[in-house]
Formats: C-alpha cells, sequence, structure tokens
C-alpha cells in the first residue's frame, strides 16, 4: 500500500482549521522562523480516512482475531470503559497543581486515589503510585524507590539479581536505576535455582526481582523462602506483576513478603494495547518505603476531599502528571465493574484456559516442564526442529489460518518456545478452533514440512527480510 | 461476570481433558500458607452503574473552566477524523508488531509517524514513540552521554521544571553531573549556557520555545556546543514547529518533545506521547522501537521492527533503554493529525496560535500595572508582571471560571509577580477580552 505521503498533492487542503477573530499580528523576526514549512501530506478527508482505515485493516487485533501472545494477557477490551474514558478527556492536568486549583478537579483526583486502594487491596501493599506510564517504567521506579531506601540507611548496594527467565526489561530497568546485574540461571524443576541464588546473595545486593508465576507459567513454590533469604541479607524483593492475572484474589504478592511490586494495567486490569501502547504501569510499596515514592502525591484530606501534595523525600518526578490518567480511568472501570468475585473469576478461568490448552497440545507438542500451569503455558518446537520447522514457521502458519500467533523464542531458557496465553475471555470453541491448526501443523511438519517455510501467503506481505532493514536503515521516507 | 464467556457445562468438560476435578486443583502448586490474606473488594456492577459512577466524577474535572494555562499540556483543536480512525479496534486493541505480516497496519502507521515527526523537527531519524516529554527528555540526556562517552549535562533553567525534575531523577540514578543554570529573566541564557560547557559536558539542553514562552535562535549554541564536542538537545512544542524555525534547522543533534498537542486531548495527564529523533549517524543510539522499511521475497514493500539489537528483550541490561511499551496509540493519533491538517493546514495553526496570543499579549499588556516580562519574541505563550502576587490572582480567577495561567513562583521562588499565560487556537477573542476584564478586576477590585 502507497504511503500517506505518495498520496498527498499539493495545494490539496484536509480539515479546516478555525478562522481567525482577532488582528494578524506583526511577523515574527525572520531568524527565527522556519523558512520551508514541514511536509506533511496534503490529502483530503476521504483520502485520510479511506488510508488509515484500509491500513487498519493490515492488522490482527483481539477484537477480529484470537490472540494468545504469551506474556502479554491479550484479554478482551470492554467498550464500557472506552466510553468512560471520553468522559474525562476534556480535564486539564495543570488545573490540579494550580493554587487553589485541586477543588475544580476533585472527580479525577478522587479516581486516582480510588485506584490507588484498589491496587494496594488487590496486591497487599500499603501504597501505590500510578505515575510509572507503562510496565518497565514502572520497573525503574521501584528500583529508583529502593535504591533511595538504601541510601537513605547509610548504604550503598551495587548488585540487583534476576533470574534469567525473566523480562528483558527487568535487568534493563535495573540498569537504568544504576545497578549492575547477577543472572541466576533455572533449576530443572523451571524455577530459578535455589542454591545458586542463594550463593550470589550476600549484602551488597540491593533487591531480586522475580516473576510469580514465571515466564514458564509456573508458580515458584520457593517464593517466600526466596524473600526471606533477600531480606537476612538486608536485601529488598521486587515482583514483576506482568503475571498477576493468574493470581487475583488467590496469592498477594504483599503477603507472600515482597516490597516493592508494578502491575501493567493493560495487562491484567483490561484496558487496550494501542499497538504498543499506552500501557501504564502502577508501583506499589510495603510501609517502610513509602516516603521513597515520586512526587506529587495524591492525598485524601481529614475533610474527604483530594488533594495533591509534593513528597519531598521521594525519588523525584517520572513523570509529568499523574501517569496515563485515561488508562487508569479504563482500569478503575473494570476493577469497579468486575469487583472482588469478577476478579477471582478471571485468574480462575485464565488459568483453566491455559490447562486446557496445555492438556490438548502437549502430545504434539515437547512441555519442557510438564506441570499444572497457571496463566500460560510453554512449549518448545524441538520435536518438529527434527524435520526442519522452526517456532517461527508454525507461527506464520497460523497467521494464515486467522490467528495470531503465540510468543515465540521467549522465554530465552527454552529452545524454540511457543508460549500461549489464551486469557479468560476465550470461550472453548475458540480454543478448540486454534488447537486444531496447531495439531494440523504438527501433521503437517511430518508430511510436508515445506508448506510451513512457504507461510504466510494469504496477507499483504510475506516474510519480510529483516537483515535488509537493519543494514539499510530506512526509517523514515523522504520528502 | 468478568468477561468470561464458558459455560458450566464447557468448564466441566475442558476439567475432564485436564484430568481435575475442579479449578480448586489447577491453584493446588500454591502452597496454602502463601495463600491471600485478605481479597476485601467490593461487589461488581453492571456497566450502566459504572457509567453513572464516572459521569459523577467527570461532572467534577473543571472542564467548566476556560483554559489559558499550559506547562507543556495544550488545549488544541482535534479533528473529528483523529478520534474516529484512531479508534478503529484493529489499531486500538493491537499489540506490539512482533509479527509483521499481521501487522503492517500499525507497522506503516508507525514508519509515516517517524516520517512526519522527522519533517517536524528537521530531523533525520526518529524512534516509533517515548512516553510523555519529560521522559523523552531523560532518555535524550542518556544518549547523548552514550554518544559522547562523557558524565554530565548542562541543563538551562527556562526548560519546563516538571521535565527538569524528570532529567534530574533519571541521571541522578547513573551519578552523572547535571550542571542547572538559571533562566536569564524569562530568556534562555545563551552566553552562559556557552559558558558552562566544558570537556565533560555530554550535551546542552534547551527548550524551543522556553517555559516563559520566549523564542531564541539557538543557532550558535549548536555551534559552540559542536566546537567542544557537546551535543544540543532541543525539547520542542511541536505546534510551534509550523512557524518556528526547527531544531534540525539549527544544528541540533537530538530533538524531543511532548507529542500531547498533536491530537491527543488532556485527559488529565495522560496518555500523551514523547518524541525524540536524531541524525542518522546516531541511530544506533536511539532508545525504544523503530520501524524500517524493507521487502518480503517477492519483493513487495513492508516494514518491520528494526535494529532491535538496541532493545531490552534482546540486550537486556545492556540495552539503549529499558523501555518496552511506549504509546503507539497516541503517535498514531499525533500522525493521523498532522496528516489532517496537511502542510498549509499545519502552518496556519501555527500561526493562528501565534495571532491569538499576540492580541492576548497587547490586551493584557495594557492592563494597568501589568506589563510583559519577555525580553524576546514569544509563540503561544507569554509572562506577565502582576502588580500582585499571581498566586493569588490565579486562585481569586479560578473562582471566576477562568485559569488565567500558571504562577511563575511555584517553580522560581521569589517570582511572585509573574504569570505564563497561554492562548492557544481554541481561545476566542471575546474569552480573551473576558479574561483581560476579569484580570483588571482583581488586580484593582
Amino acid at each position: 500500500m502507497e504511503l500517506i505521503y505518495e498520496k498527498s498533492v499539493a495545494g490539496r487542503s484536509g480539515v479546516r482549521i478555525p478562522l481567525s477573530d482577532v488582528p494578524k499580528a506583526a511577523p515574527l523576526p525572520e531568524a527565527l522562523r522556519r523558512t520551508e514549512a514541514a511536509g506533511f501530506p496534503e490529502v483530503s478527508e476521504l483520502d485520510l480516512v479511506r488510508h488509515y482505515t484500509n491500513l487498519s485493516r493490515r492488522n490482527f487485533s483481539v477484537d477480529t482475531n484470537f490472540y494468545p501472545l504469551g506474556s502479554c494477557t491479550m484479554k478482551y477490551n470492554a467498550k464500557v470503559m472506552e466510553q468512560a474514558g471520553a468522559l474525562f478527556v476534556d480535564c486539564h492536568p495543570m488545573l490540579a497543581l494550580l493554587p487553589g486549583g485541586e477543588k475544580y478537579v476533585q472527580g479525577p483526583l478522587s479516581l486516582v486515589h480510588a485506584l490507588e486502594q484498589q491496587l494496594a487491596e488487590i496486591t497487599g501493599m500499603d501504597e501505590v503510585t500510578t505515575q510509572p506510564l507503562a510496565g518497565a517504567h514502572g520497573e525503574m521506579t521501584g528500583i529508583m524507590v529502593i535504591a533511595a531506601y538504601h541510601k537513605a540507611r547509610g548504604e550503598k548496594r551495587k548488585y540487583v539479581i534476576v533470574p534469567d527467565s525473566s523480562h528483558g526489561t527487568n535487568p534493563a530497568s535495573a540498569a537504568m536505576a544504576g545497578y549492575e546485574i547477577i543472572t541466576i540461571p533455572t533449576a530443572p524443576y523451571g524455577d530459578m535455582d535455589l542454591d545458586a541464588y542463594r550463593a550470589a546473595m550476600n549484602n551488597e545486593v540491593a533487591a531480586v526481582m522475580m516473576t510469580c508465576p514465571n515466564t514458564l507459567g509456573i508458580f515458584n513454590p520457593h517464593i517466600a523462602e526466596i524473600c526471606e533469604i533477600a531480606h537476612q541479607a538486608g536485601a529488598l524483593t521486587y515482583y514483576d506483576g506482568a503475571n498477576l492475572n493468574a493470581i487475583l484474589g488467590k496469592v498477594r504478592p504483599g503477603d507472600v513478603g515482597f516490597d516493592v511490586i508494578h502491575v501493567n494495567l493493560h495487562k491484567t486490569f483490561g484496558t487496550p494495547h494501542g499497538g504498543g501502547g499506552p500501557g501504564s504501569g502502577p508501583v506499589g510499596v510495603k510501609k517502610g518505603l513509602i516516603p521513597y515514592l515520586p512526587t506529587p502525591r495524591v492525598v485524601k484530606n481529614a475533610d474527604g476531599s483530594f488533594g495533591v501534595e509534593a513528597h519531598p523525600e521521594g525519588i523525584g518526578r517520572v513523570s509529568d502528571f499523574f501517569g496515563n490518567f485515561g488508562i487508569m480511568v479504563r482500569a478503575y472501570g473494570y476493577i469497579t465493574l468486575l469487583g472482588g468475585e469478577g476478579l477471582i473469576e478471571v485468574s480462575e478461568q485464565a488459568v483453566l484456559n491455559a490447562n486446557y490448552m496445555m492438556a490438548r497440545l502437549k502430545d504434539e507438542y515437547e512441555l519442557p516442564f510438564d506441570m499444572t500451569c497457571m496463566h500460560e503455558c510453554v512449549f518448545s518446537a524441538a520435536r518438529q526442529l527434527k524435520d526442519g520447522v522452526h517456532a517461527l514457521d508454525i507461527a506464520k502458519y497460523l497467521i494464515d489460518r486467522g490467528f495470531h500467533p503465540p510468543t515465540v523464542y521467549f522465554p530465552l531458557n527454552v529452545k524454540e518456545a511457543i508460549m500461549i496465553e489464551p486469557t479468560e475471555t476465550e470461550s472453548k470453541a475458540t480454543m478448540d478452533a486454534f488447537i486444531e491448526v496447531m495439531l494440523e501443523a504438527a501433521r503437517l511438519t511430518r508430511e510436508n514440512p515445506d508448506a510451513l517455510h512457504q507461510a504466510p501467503e494469504t496477507m499483504p506481505v510475506g516474510r519480510l527480510d529483516e537483515t535488509r532493514a537493519a543494514r539499510a536503515q530506512q526509517v523514515c521516507c523522504e520528502g | 461476570m468478568g468477561y468470561c464467556p464458558n459455560t458450566p457445562e464447557e468448564i466441566r468438560d475442558m476439567l475432564a481433558v485436564i484430568g481435575a476435578s475442579g479449578v480448586a486443583d489447577l491453584f493446588a502448586p500454591i502452597p496454602e500458607e502463601l495463600r491471600a490474606k485478605s481479597f476485601n473488594l467490593p461487589a461488581g456492577v453492571s456497566e450502566f452503574e459504572l457509567m453513572a459512577l464516572m459521569r459523577e466524577k467527570a461532572r467534577q474535572g473543571g472542564t467548566e473552566i476556560v483554559p489559558f494555562i499550559g506547562g507543556g499540556i495544550y488545549d488544541h483543536i482535534i479533528p473529528a477524523a483523529v478520534d474516529h480512525l484512531s479508534g478503529r479496534a484493529e489499531f486500538y486493541t493491537a499489540y506490539t508488531p512482533y509479527q509483521p505480516e499481521c501487522a503492517q497496519g500499525t507497522l506503516q502507521a508507525l514508519y509515516e509517524y517517524q516520517s512526519a515527526i522527522c519533517r517536524l523537527t528537521g530531523m533525520e531519524a526518529s524512534n516509533a514513540s517515548l512516553y510523555d516529554g519529560g521522559t523523552a527528555l531523560a532518555e535524550a540526556a542518556l544518549m547523548a552521554l552514550r554518544i559522547t562517552g562523557r558524565h554530565a549535562v548542562v541543563l538551562d533553567g527556562s526548560v519546563n521544571p516538571l521535565h527538569r525534575e524528570v532529567v534530574c531523577g533519571y541521571l541522578a540514578s547513573l551519578e552523572a553531573g547535571v550542571c542547572q543554570l538559571p533562566p536569564a529573566g524569562c530568556e534562555v541564557d545563551l552566553a552562559g549556557l556557552m559558558n558552562s560547557i566544558t570537556e565533560e559536558t555530554a550535551a546542552v539542553i534547551v527548550q524551543h520555545p522556553n517555559f516563559f514562552g520566549s523564542v531564541a535562535d539557538l543557532t550558535e549554541l549548536a555551534k559552540k556546543a559542536h566546537e567542544q564536542g557537546a551535543l544540543l538537545i532541543v525539547s520542542c512544542y511541536p505546534i510551534a514547529m509550523g512557524l518556528l524555525k526547527s531544531p534540525g534547522e539549527m544544528g541540533a543533534d537530538i530533538a524531543v518533545g511532548e507529542g500531547q498537542s498533536l491530537g491527543n486531548p488532556l485527559s488529565f495527564g495522560g496518555p500523551y506521547f514523547g518524541f525524540i529523533a536524531t541524525r542518522k549517524r546516531f541511530i544506533r543510539n536511539l532508545p525504544g522501537r523503530i520501524v524500517g522499511e524493507t521487502v518480503d521475497a517477492q519483493g513487495r514493500r513492508g516494514y518491520v521492527l528494526t535494529l532491535q539489537a538496541r532493545e531490552q528483550h534482546i540486550k537486556r541490561h545492556k540495552a539503549t533503554s529499558n523501555i518496552c511499551s511506549n504509546q503507539s496509540l497516541c503517535a498514531l493519533r499525533g500522525l493521523i493529525f498532522v496528516a489532517s491538517l496537511g502542510k498549509k493546514g499545519f502552518a496556519d495553526l501555527a500561526l493562528l496560535n501565534y495571532d491569538k496570543a499576540e492580541y492576548a499579549k497587547s490586551v493584557l499588556g495594557a492592563l494597568k500595572g501589568v506589563s510583559l516580562a519577555n525580553a524576546a519574541p514569544t509563540f503561544n505563550e507569554f509572562t506577565l508582571k502582576l502588580p500582585k502576587p499571581a498566586a493569588e490572582v490565579v486562585a481569586r480567577l479560578l473562582d471566576r471560571g477562568v485559569a488565567a495561567g500558571v504562577p511563575v513562583a511555584g517553580y522560581y521562588p521569589g517570582r511572585e509577580d509573574e504569570l505564563v499565560v497561554t492562548v492557544t487556537e481554541k481561545r476566542t477573542k471575546a474569552e480573551i477580552d473576558a479574561l483581560a476584564a476579569r484580570l483588571e478586576e482583581a488586580l484593582w477590585n
């Protein structure tokens, strides 16, 4: 399809801007003015609408296709939340920071506060900040809070421990917060090697970052012990909430011994993924860490009104205002609509769906860790590889059959990994249809592996040359 | 209740396939002593009750107040097509385009977005978006440290104070040095900045126009920085780029900014997007995702995520940034916004902002006891000196239904009598005249 710039015709005008009702001002000095207007496309409104409508049709999405992308929790996004979000679009955040401004934004402030309270109860933490704008941003904020805690105690610790199965964002976030990384391998029982962890822990370690259930979809039975070992060495414990969808109402990280947690509102709490964001990554902490939360804090005053307070001891500001508020509206709506019972049902059905998927596929696909899984299951295409078929080939075949592929090649500690997270919002019928195609791919692997190498053939483009893209570095069109 | 479709019969069948007697069996791997000690949330509601609750909260959202405030976030027009097209479920409910063949919609749109940002800023390479203006500026500073191998930045004091706080937080974690220079009144202290560059300086960071609304030509500053082996980072206001010299034209190495003004609503602070663009030679040091053009086996043009070896999912702790999810949908809104207005419409919009603000400046600046604090020309924001503390005036005018501006003293202690006023194209002459009347009343009655 042509680029919008290639549809541009000089002199064609799009949307009309408001008429001026003020006199024309004396022009800015020439030295400050741009010499040539920015080359934005000149298209009619219909050209524009047709272009982006047709572009959108070149996407798979949750609303059009089953999207079992492991670790991403691609659940259905309820439409009422869009209606709710639209109610707040004209609220100016600066109003809350003006002298005397708080009283005019009591609605949005009360919503921020209520969401923080809901998340604190769900995770078992004492206080929550909604400032971080995505999961990785939450991780960085959380580790900065941990660094501030150690600093206040006059300690300078150097290391953060992560398991090798962790999301790449964990070590990257800790590095941005100034730490060196110690990576612990996975033991044959599917979790961080406890002995290696124990050996790595010492009084130079600031924190250990855990995902539980881990990226293999396995609940770590030693999780409390891991926290205890850290605490004995004076280190803190960080819970990556990427997989929280598995344990709502079942386990609260705060009860288990975690000091800091982030949650991904765009995963567990049903907000749309937007083609790669916006997300939202609120951070919860235990009491002793509250002083180090970022500024500002939304507080409830004695008279029941809400205010904005500077938080002088904290780590400073990690984003410009109160976080991705529009996303917070949707998550608050989701939690409120479902209620406690509804959230428990979410996890139960998510875990049921994942175990059903695992049970139906494990005869054909190797299951490196064969045990009850939580919200997702991880297979390996190692068996298919013997016939020359990679996880990637299976993924591309699924596309031709109308399914978004699972996550492939992650986690890194499973060869040819295929990570499937169906989520609770998918029906048995949808999963059965997906399972049939997965079984068919396994059959084809034995009978006609080349059929898989050709896929996908039904999309606007076939497999794209990524090496060429990296070499050419063509990242914007001329003009 | 939780949008869970399976019926009791289906659940029974699934459990039979698994070989479990009930859902509780599936949670058996969780030791009893680790189970939740509390889960005290109220019962759920229907979507209709939820909307009643939401409407109640939205009613207390301050939308009746006429905003003459900015501070990096601006009340601009949004063409109807932006909402409509960005609301297409195929864009809205997809995720990161890891499988390019079934994500060409998102990928091509992001490629078009990157092209728009390059054209806006006069740069050669843009990523696919960052979180917001403040974090984009912080990422630009980190990028400059990587490129130069130096360990400090010079930060102009007239950069948005909220953004400066974010930059300082990020840099403090890495124990990098920040030399903050106070503004010269309402102006960028160009001479001061030039004198502060040392051989340890990775970058000079300025904002265009600055927090007080002043516009400066940064060409000489760029030259001076380059002479000393430092980079120039310019945080720019995208709407102003319809009229003002772009960072690229002035010789900047990295251009960033808060993208909200491009088609994203105020929404009480987000979601917005941050943009970042640079020279082609620095492309491998960009943070976050980048979309590149390529072809398939049949030579058909297509788009993929490229240069991923910079990113956290491959490089882990050695990545250029920890960013994963960014603000894709908000960036898409930005793209559709500029494409809706087009080349001429965008330039006209900038000019309209300028004209409105110049009118407001003439009316407000003529009030008894009020004077203009900017020495340099301004775009759509300017700073007034008032005969009374600005905080007091603002609080009083809020009760009259107008947010008159942002008091400078909140961020620059001691400058009690100054007020930054913002006038976008949405403010009518009648609203500006009414502001003048109310301001006069607040000052003298």
